[in-house]
């Protein structure tokens, strides 16, 4: 099953490579993975996809869980949570194809960053559903290179992730 | 007053109540090196990096202290890996100073520079890299937290030979506080209440108990409980010590060459009360089939420990003497539940003992030296008070089978990632802990040549350690093996040896050899006796098997018997 798993850590440097580490040295895969520091500039937030059963994700939740610099650890699966990815992609565009680019960039309300005589560089945002969907239209087109971001996530409603005052980790 | 990065170190290392470092120089220790010059530390000088580290986790396992070691970049600190892997399977509290090449030049591939906190990671349980001589106090400090509280490991800090050279104001903080790093001591309330409930309606308990009790100071606490609620314990390797070995209610290590009664004690039983251990394979068998009949309480400092293995039914995140201190005041207050305790479990006393009567450890005596006999002389020449260290190998078994730990903290052995090597340069830290005790090292002929180098060590500080080398001229564990699963073919195992007796004496120590047995109590008492450094060589049954033995991947039941 897919997951996708939210850490406040440290902002230190380091702390990257011991959660990477985790999961290689366990042969499991992250499938995307997001940095950046969070309102309190001391913390970052990073949002990692991954896959595995359950006895394998409750390893891994709580291994991230006894890293020194690991704050907190959420499973969004958990909750109700809303997702976005960014994707750039740099289509082949000629005058046969141009105006078909254009509508259905339109229509995923998208926007053309970067033009040139043969290409369109397009950027788009949204769910993973949604970004499926704009790829695959585009795809029959010509894509000539696409980057992604990885996912962020956030709780819905009132609800935050926020570190505790005096967290006790790993309790029952 | 402003100090030094290596003055620093010094005083930091005093204010954590440090007596000993086990070290060893080089370019990059040089500032630090100089400034130990006229401190009232005692400095441990090794031979091999790796003896350094594990001279430190002995010194600490025998103690109860944080052990530390110092040693310098590039391949100094690259020849620790296998002793901080080693504390770091076992748990054992550890600080591990490593230098550094200048900051500047920190990643260039300078010379003797490695990335020792990248290689480290995966075995340490955190590690610093401190680059600004402002933090090293706190980071220090911050070490030795970490390695003693919670779940106890090795902490690597990383120290860059410009950071020991340059100066900054010096305050040892008196409190650390780390927000993402807050151990569960106290078991949830609600967890005991319901594990004793399943306790008080047992028939058939075990209390299988590790390293968690020998670490937390339990020992007592598991003895009380054991005795007021007639609960039998088996040990695991690292468990042995936490009950006295002559008690009634012992069982001996379970495993893979646990004994009959343990093993079939966990297959029969219907309640598994865990202790600070982990269902290692080693210990478990094949998991599908281990207390096939038993529900499982487990009680673990360490969160991840807790069903990894085996799925356990009452999960208690906790220091086990803590646990165990509120197990026991339950199991007093309710006098009701617990009343009819000792005439519920007799019935499976009885039978236990029925098994430990039948199928006791043992072995045949034949006219060639056996190693099992040389350790039960041993034992009983030291009336099981001796602080005995292992290598790894069949000689660990026979030591862990027949001699008869008394005390937590005399059973040194590297359990988890299995050391050889490990088990001399642990004798020298438990003999630095404890100068008046006697502390031997029970190896095989394999093992001592993997750090044999601190001959010259014991020999500068007369450090009275006895090997013991049970000398039967194999690798003899992947031998059994494969005697027993690969039809005799003994490539590779089949080792020619220094005579060891001359090689104890070309270093300065003292060297016997041992070769039958109306010869054993008398070479061993004179050994004992002598106040040297001293190795034995004993020769013993070529092809003799450790036994009881669960083959690898069956269940525990399936044990191969003599």
């Amino acid at each position: 099953m897919r997951h996708t798993i939210s850490l406040l850590v440290e902002n230190e440097f380091g702390v990257l490579a011991r959660v990477a580490n985790l999961f290689s040295g366990r042969g499991f895969n992250i499938e995307s993975l997001c940095v950046a520091e969070s309102l309190d500039p001391t913390i970052s937030t990073m949002t990692i996809v991954t896959r595995g059963n359950d006895a394998i994700l409750e390893q891994i939740l709580k291994q991230l869980n006894k890293l020194i610099n690991v704050i907190k650890v959420t499973d969004f699966n958990e909750m109700d949570y809303v997702s976005r990815e960014m994707v750039i992609v740099k289509v082949h565009a000629d005058d046969k194809t141009r105006e078909e680019i254009l509508r259905i960039t339109e229509i995923f309300r998208g926007k053309i960053i970067d033009v040139s005589s043969k290409s369109y560089t397009i950027m788009i945002n949204g769910d993973e559903e949604k970004l499926k969907g704009f790829l695959n239209l585009i795809k029959p087109l010509g894509i000539k290179e696409l980057v992604r971001t990885g996912t962020i996530a956030m709780a819905r409603g009132e609800r935050t992730i926020k570190m505790k005052e005096n967290h006790i980790k790993g309790g029952e | 007053m402003k100090k030094t990065g290596a003055q620093i170190i010094i005083e930091s290392l005093k204010a954590e109540g440090v007596k000993t470092i086990f070290c060893y120089p080089g370019g990059a220790t040089l500032n630090i090196t100089d400034a130990f010059t006229n401190t009232d530390l005692q400095q441990i000088v090794v031979r091999h990096e790796q003896a350094a580290v594990h001279a430190a986790d002995g010194y600490s396992r025998a103690s109860g202290k944080v052990g530390v070691s110092l040693v310098t970049s590039g391949p100094g600190a690259t020849n620790t890996v296998t002793g901080i892997a080693t504390a770091y399977m076992d748990s054992i509290p550890l600080v591990i100073f490593s230098c550094q090449v200048n900051t500047a030049l920190i990643g260039n591939d300078a010379f003797q520079e490695a990335d020792i906190v990248g290689i480290t990671r995966p075995c340490t349980k955190h590690s610093y890299l401190v680059k600004d001589v402002k933090n090293l106090a706190q980071t220090i400090k911050e070490a030795f937290h970490i390695a003693r509280s919670g779940r106890p490991g090795p902490v690597l800090v990383d120290i860059p030979k410009d950071v020991s050279a340059s100066l900054a104001e010096f305050k040892y903080p008196d409190k650390v506080n780390i927000r993402s790093y807050q151990p569960t001591y106290t078991g949830h309330p609600g967890q005991i209440k319901k594990a004793m409930r399943l306790i008080a309606n047992s028939k058939r308990p075990v209390l299988y108990t590790g390293g968690g009790i020998i670490s937390s100071g339990a020992a007592g606490e598991l003895l009380h409980l054991a005795e007021k609620l007639s609960i039998p314990v088996t040990n695991t390797l690292m468990g042995l010590g936490g009950i006295p070995g002559n008690h009634p209610l012992f069982l001996g290590m379970l495993g893979m060459h646990g004994t009959y009664a343990a093993n079939m004690a966990i297959t029969e039983s219907d309640l598994i009360i865990a202790m600070g251990a982990r269902f290692d394979d080693r210990a478990t068998g094949k998991t599908d089939e281990f207390a096939p009949h038993a529900k499982i309480i487990h009680v673990d400092i360490d969160p991840t420990s807790i069903s990894k293995n085996i799925k356990v039914d009452i999960p208690i995140v906790g220091d086990t003497k803590n646990v165990l201190t509120k197990m026991i005041e339950i199991a007093e207050e309710d006098n009701e539940a617990f009343k009819q305790q000792h005439k519920r479990v007799s019935e499976w006393v009885d039978k236990i003992n029925t098994w430990k009567k039948d199928y006791p450890l043992t072995y045949q005596k034949s006219g060639i030296l056996k190693p099992q006999y040389v350790i039960e002389r041993i034992c009983e020449l030291t009336k099981g008070k001796a602080i005995i260290t292992t290598e790894v190998g069949q000689h660990q078994m026979w030591a862990a089978q027949f001699y008869t730990f008394l005390k937590p903290r005399t059973m040194l052995t590297s359990g988890g990632l299995g050391t050889m090597g490990f088990g001399f340069p642990a004798a020298i830290g438990a003999q630095v802990a404890y100068p008046k005790s006697l502390v031997i090292d029970i190896a095989g002929d394999g093992s001592i040549q993997m750090n044999i180098q601190e001959l010259a060590t014991v020999v500068q500080y007369n450090l009275p350690v006895k090997v013991v080398i049970l000398n039967n001229g194999f690798l003899g564990m992947p031998r059994q093996w494969q005697e027993l699963f690969y039809e005799k073919r003994y490539t590779w195992t089949h080792l020619s040896s220094p005579d060891f007796v001359k090689v104890a004496e070309a270093y300065g120590a003292v060297g016997y050899r041992l070769e039958e047995e109306k010869d054993v109590d008398k070479v061993l008492k004179e050994a004992f006796r002598n106040n040297r450094p001293t190795f034995i060589d004993v020769s013993v049954n070529p092809e003799e098997c450790v036994y009881p033995m669960v083959p690898a991947g069956a269940s525990l039941k399936e044990m191969l018997l003599v």
